[in-house]
């Protein structure tokens, strides 16, 4: 039954999720993606795409979508796709909320002590390389286009990544403006 | 966001004071979960309680949540369009160098050096590679990072 499935596997998401937005879309990439096959890897950049240019938490948004898809793609209507994805949502904030509501006055009192700093840092190394894997997961034919298939597509994706990655970091550029520039350059080049 | 947040809560309603806004943010990153749903989830209870945290939480991902809805119903329904699929295809590799960027900035926040690095590229390697599970990995630095703190309290206690 995939909507008892969306929603254990988006509760245990968020309930892991230690690191904000991007750790959180590692998290959903490796359930959706790599555990469960509820999508494919370009299934999956197009709705984080999607998501990194509307408003609201990214978080949520790729929880939604990817909601949605899922239902979709184990062959139900859109209807069930919506159920899906209200399900999703609320799922990744449920145990979260609980929590909050539970301990959030013991952590206001104890986030000075060095047991809550010690678990909170190495948790912070930790997403790191949960955020690496993910990207390293996500570096493949299916959002690159393969060389022998297409070595125009191949090579641009390359100087797309590059390009991006750069201004990311040196310039701090937006990821609406980045992907918005990446957009036209695929419509042009592909779409004419 | 927080800035945004800052001027509703804060000086706009004066419901929470500049401090203990400050402290909500250390809280809502030190929480599992989504930070803009912590932040609203700890803000709606203190104001109301438990109706004021369910209350202020929906609020916050509602519109959200439709938004992104009426995107994905209409992708869906686009499905196979050339057009849609040549501007995905021109988008596909800068989402994941929009999620590999971060690995860059993170690790210089998060105090990376040499006596700690192993921990994020063991943390890869273990879910890249082997395919191991982040949950586990996530759970077993949990875990690791609070015997580490015991150990470091009980030096202090004896030194």
């Amino acid at each position: 039954m995939i909507f008892w499935k969306l929603f254990y596997t988006f509760c245990k998401i968020g309930i892991f999720n230690f690191g904000g937005g991007y750790a959180m879309i590692a998290l959903i990439q490796n359930e959706v993606v790599e555990k469960q096959g509820w999508m494919t890897s370009t299934e999956f950049t197009d709705i984080v795409a999607t998501s990194q240019i509307t408003p609201g938490p990214i978080g949520i948004n790729v929880a939604t979508y990817a909601g949605y898809t899922s239902v979709i793609n184990a062959g139900y209507d859109p209807f069930w796709g919506v159920v899906g994805a209200f399900l999703a949502s609320f799922s990744v904030i449920l145990l979260p909320f609980i929590l909050m509501l539970l301990i959030s006055s013991f952590i206001l009192k104890h986030k000075e002590h060095f047991v809550v700093k010690s678990i909170m840092s190495v948790l912070k190394l930790t997403v790191i390389g949960l955020i690496a894997a993910s990207a390293m997961l996500l570096i493949s034919p299916e959002t690159f286009g393969s060389y022998a298939e297409n070595p125009l597509q191949f090579f641009l994706s390359i100087g797309l990544f590059a390009a991006a990655f750069f201004a990311s970091l040196k310039w701090k550029t937006s990821p609406i403006l980045l992907i918005v520039l990446a957009g036209i350059i695929g419509l042009i080049v592909y779409g004419c | 966001m927080i800035p945004l947040m800052e001027k509703e809560l804060v000086d706009r309603h004066g419901w929470i004071t500049s401090e203990e806004f400050m402290e909500i943010i250390t809280l809502s990153q030190t929480m599992p979960g989504i930070f803009a749903a912590n932040m609203a989830t700890h803000i709606g209870w203190k104001l109301r309680g438990v109706p004021g945290a369910v209350i202020s939480v929906l609020g916050n991902i509602l519109v959200p949540i439709l938004i992104i809805l009426a995107l994905a119903a209409g992708l869906h329904y686009m499905q196979g369009n050339l057009i849609v699929e040549a501007i995905f295809k021109g988008v596909r590799p800068v989402v994941v160098a929009l999620i590999a960027a971060p690995v860059f900035r993170m690790a210089k926040t998060a105090h990376i050096s040499r006596y700690n690095f192993w921990i994020p590229v063991i943390a890869a390697l273990l879910i890249w590679l082997l395919g191991v599970s982040p949950i586990w990995v996530i759970l077993v630095a949990g875990i690791g990072g609070f015997v580490y703190g015991k150990y470091l309290e009980k030096k202090e206690v004896q030194p």
